[in-house]
């Protein structure tokens, strides 16, 4: 008993210190792609580590309960894709430094998206 | 011990949600007030989470199942209609 809750209390302390430090970094960067970084990953650490605080305390007070693992799945599983589509409008917006050519193709393939040179392509 | 850490924990993530409400509204570049969304979204699943601690009840964790599918379709259409000027074409 003892244990599970310095265990709770440790995963409650390190997620708010990942979630703070996260909304820190989102406020006080100076440019949007040093931004994006530090919600992304600080944000899914500190919900994680909530949610583990979670699970712990519904084992220890009686009714265990492991369905907080769907939420920390479903985030695991997106932030990135998010993180990723971010990403994308920075770059098309034009928000970020000029990006460097890249190493074999004409560009980048987020860039190549126009339809004229789709079409000339034929499969 | 525990209450110490909650309320510690409450804090944090509150201060958490109102810095990234400042963002945004400062801005300035659109990614920004995307990403501010999305790290709204997190805030709240984490005080929603938090919430359910405190009272020991499973109650608000449907709650927050439906903010994180919420949240990131929500952050992939405004993405979406930014990059394309359409959600689904």
């Amino acid at each position: 008993m003892q244990i599970a809750e310095i265990a709770v209390v440790v995963a409650l302390l390190s997620g708010a210190f990942f979630v703070f430090v996260g909304s820190i970094g989102l406020l006080r960067l100076d440019t949007p792609m040093k931004r994006l970084h530090a919600p992304t990953k600080a944000g899914t650490l500190g919900v994680g580590s909530f949610l583990l605080a979670s699970m712990i305390h519904s084992f220890a007070t009686g009714e265990g309960s492991l369905h907080e693992l769907l939420v920390m799945a479903f985030i695991f599983v997106t932030a990135p894709i998010s993180a990723n589509f971010i990403a994308k409008v920075n770059l098309h917006r034009e928000d970020t430094d000029p990006t460097p050519p890249p190493p074999a193709d004409r560009t980048w393939a987020t860039f190549d998206t126009d339809e004229r040179t789709e079409k000339l392509v034929v499969k | 011990m525990m209450d110490t850490a909650l309320a510690v924990a409450f804090v944090a993530v509150s201060l958490a949600q109102i810095m990234a409400m400042v963002r945004l509204i400062k801005g300035p570049a659109i990614g920004d007030r995307i990403l501010a969304i999305d790290t709204m979204t997190i805030n709240a699943i984490a005080l929603l989470v938090l919430l359910g601690i405190w009272g020991g009840t499973q109650l608000y964790f449907e709650g927050a199942l439906i903010f994180a599918m919420l949240g990131f379709i929500s952050t992939v259409a405004y993405a979406r209609f930014v990059l394309r000027g359409d959600i689904i074409e």
